[in-house]
């Protein structure tokens, strides 16, 4: 490619044209004309994808403020697949509960450019925008089924918390330009580093605003209220792209917020962040067995895997920052898999998200039923999937770092959370149909193949994990 | 710990403040209410009823295109005025900037969200 200051910025272009085509596709559709807009947004992620890959090892930089590094583009690559996956899932989704697609699919790749940019950002003032839009447009996508009362609640509870805690942040911002005199994350980083020895009760404020902020979008508890309820109202597929997406890219934030800038600070962060990563497992895995909602457990299982890779942003070690990246892979692909196959399920009327209608499904739907079995071994940890590796390696780096405690936390839960996960698959092999409940319905064949590619990086990078998890740990080596 | 210091003493000053400030104006004022001193103030005009009524959906859609081209004025006066300094790029990258909000305009007006039934 061409060495110019927008090279860094190429990837979030390509989102953003396509989301403008979508918008601009939607407004001149005939009445009545259907238009392949998914396909388009497809595009703009390939050439989200192909642009990354190409910038990889070159750490352009963008006007100073995003910074295509590898750390950025490694999670830019796992939003590209959340994003496509979550495309191929929706046509079938789209087209049933007759969404008005091109602000469907216009507002999703909004929300992708958005966590791009998150995810690049080396500014904090952009990494507030950047969570402005991807957040506005998770916000609509929740309540986009405006007939559905319960949508519309999820979606004004989601509103008014998250607009509640960026107001944090952004206190956090102004607290650290108070402070150190810039919002560059580069900039930040080289004063607090030379103010380490100093406990200006200024930076201890701006580092706790900053990290409420950041709790709230990966709902850590006691900043997870929302999740639950929000997950539960939004549309499956929706609930699916924002449990990874949005986590995703609001974790490489902080991610980078907390190992670069805040780094000189870790003796004052790692401690909170110890015990939030605790009850974030605790709570998360304790609650999630009570849920009888699918959704509703599949939220408290994402509040508990947030927990995890809180753990590996305290280890912070070598192992813990590649184990970060690695397990934001796994996850985002295993999650969204998993809610992929509870949109499938769905018809226009019912959400069949309930446990008890997933009463028999091998009979009716023995191919679904495998492939959730395969998600949810995969959520809890089992060999060999993927996210038995992560977890393994988040665990290890835990242990190096000498944070026995944490590594038992996360091994009890992950133990007591195969039971919720298993109860699932019991209900699936085992349970007799309801002979009242409504034949599930068919599966388009892209939905399929998204759920197929799915099942094979899960499986794959669980029996062979070496080649990604040097990648990440490569691509995180340069910059922290 | 001693760091935290600073931040208890500021959260008391917080706290002192509001508390003060209340207390001293309750002693300081008369206190004599009267029936139309009570009632909501709306400009000399008698209200009509509550606030908090169900408005048309529409008002918020026209606010919101209107909060757009607000921004775009912010942004516009201070791109007037530093013009010159800017040359050929800066007229390029406003005109990238006008064609975005327009797209977002002619998608507002193909929704037909600026007509009133």
């Amino acid at each position: 490619m061409f060495d110019s200051t927008f090279d860094a910025v190429v990837p979030l272009l390509c989102v953003i044209l396509a989301a403008l085509a979508a918008m601009g596709a939607e407004a001149f559709r005939a009445r009545g004309e259907r238009m392949p807009i998914g396909g388009l947004g497809i595009v703009g992620l390939a050439g989200a994808g192909v642009s990354s890959v190409l910038l990889w090892n070159r750490n352009a930089a963008s006007f100073g403020v995003i910074l295509a590094d590898n750390f950025g583009l490694f999670v830019t690559l796992v939003l590209v697949v959340v994003g496509v996956l979550t495309i191929m899932f929706s046509s079938q989704v789209v087209r049933r509960d007759a969404l008005p697609a091109g602000e469907y699919y216009a507002l999703v790749l909004f929300a992708i450019a958005g966590m791009i940019m998150m995810a690049t950002a080396n500014d904090l003032l952009v990494i507030f925008l950047a969570l402005e839009i991807l957040s506005v447009a998770v916000y609509v996508l929740t309540g986009i089924r405006r007939d559905d009362q319960r949508a519309t609640e999820a979606a004004f509870k989601y509103f008014l918390l998250g607009a509640f805690s960026s107001a944090f942040f952004l206190y956090g911002i102004a607290f650290t330009y108070g402070v150190a005199g810039s919002t560059r994350l580069d900039r930040v980083g080289a004063y607090l580093a030379a103010q380490s020895m100093s406990d200006s009760p200024l930076i201890l404020m701006a580092l706790a605003l900053l990290l409420v902020g950041f709790a709230f979008k990966i709902s850590a508890v006691p900043f997870h209220m929302w999740t639950p309820d929000a997950y539960e109202g939004a549309p499956a597929i929706v609930t699916g792209f924002m449990s990874t997406g949005v986590k995703a890219a609001a974790f490489a934030a902080f991610a980078r917020v907390f190992l670069s800038a805040f780094e000189p600070f870790s003796a004052d962060w790692a401690p909170i962040v110890w015990i939030i990563a605790a009850l974030t497992m605790i709570l998360g895995t304790v609650v999630g067995v009570a849920q009888s909602n699918l959704k509703r457990m599949l939220a408290y299982s994402s509040i508990a895997h947030g927990g995890y890779l809180l753990v590996g942003l305290v280890a912070a070690n070598e192992v813990g920052k590649a184990a970060i990246l690695f397990y934001l892979l796994a996850y985002a692909v295993t999650n969204l898999a998993a809610f992929g196959v509870i949109a499938l399920l769905g018809s226009r009327d019912r959400g069949n998200d309930e446990l008890r209608d997933y009463a028999g499904l091998w009979h009716t739907r023995p191919a679904l039923a495998a492939l959730m079995t395969v998600c949810l071994l995969s959520l809890g940890g089992l060999p060999p999937t993927v996210g038995f590796i992560g977890k393994w390696y988040i665990f290890s780096a835990a242990v190096s770092a000498g944070y026995y405690g944490l590594a038992i936390i996360g091994v009890l839960t992950s133990v007591v959370s195969v039971f919720f996960y298993l109860r699932v698959v019991v209900m699936m092999y085992m349970a007799e149909r309801e002979v009242a409940a409504a034949m599930p319905p068919r599966v388009t064949g892209v939905s399929m193949a998204a759920l197929a590619f799915a099942i094979f990086v899960i499986v794959y990078l669980g029996v062979m994990p070496t080649q990604v998890l040097d990648l990440a740990s490569a691509s995180i080596a340069t910059i922290f | 710990m001693s760091g935290y210091l600073g931040v208890i003493i500021y959260l008391g000053f917080i706290v002192a403040f509001a508390v003060v400030s209340l207390a001293v104006a309750r002693l300081l004022r008369p206190h004599r209410p009267f029936a139309a001193k009570l009632e909501t103030y709306e400009c000399g005009a008698r209200p009509i009823g509550e606030a908090w009524v169900q408005f048309p959906v529409g008002f918020y859609l026209v606010a919101l295109v209107f909060i757009v081209f607000d921004a775009l004025a912010v942004f516009l006066f201070p791109w007037v005025l530093a013009l010159r300094g800017l040359g050929v790029w800066g007229v390029a990258a406003m005109l990238l900037f006008l064609s975005i909000i327009a797209l977002g305009w002619l998608y507002a007006y193909r929704e037909r969200i600026l007509e009133w039934q």
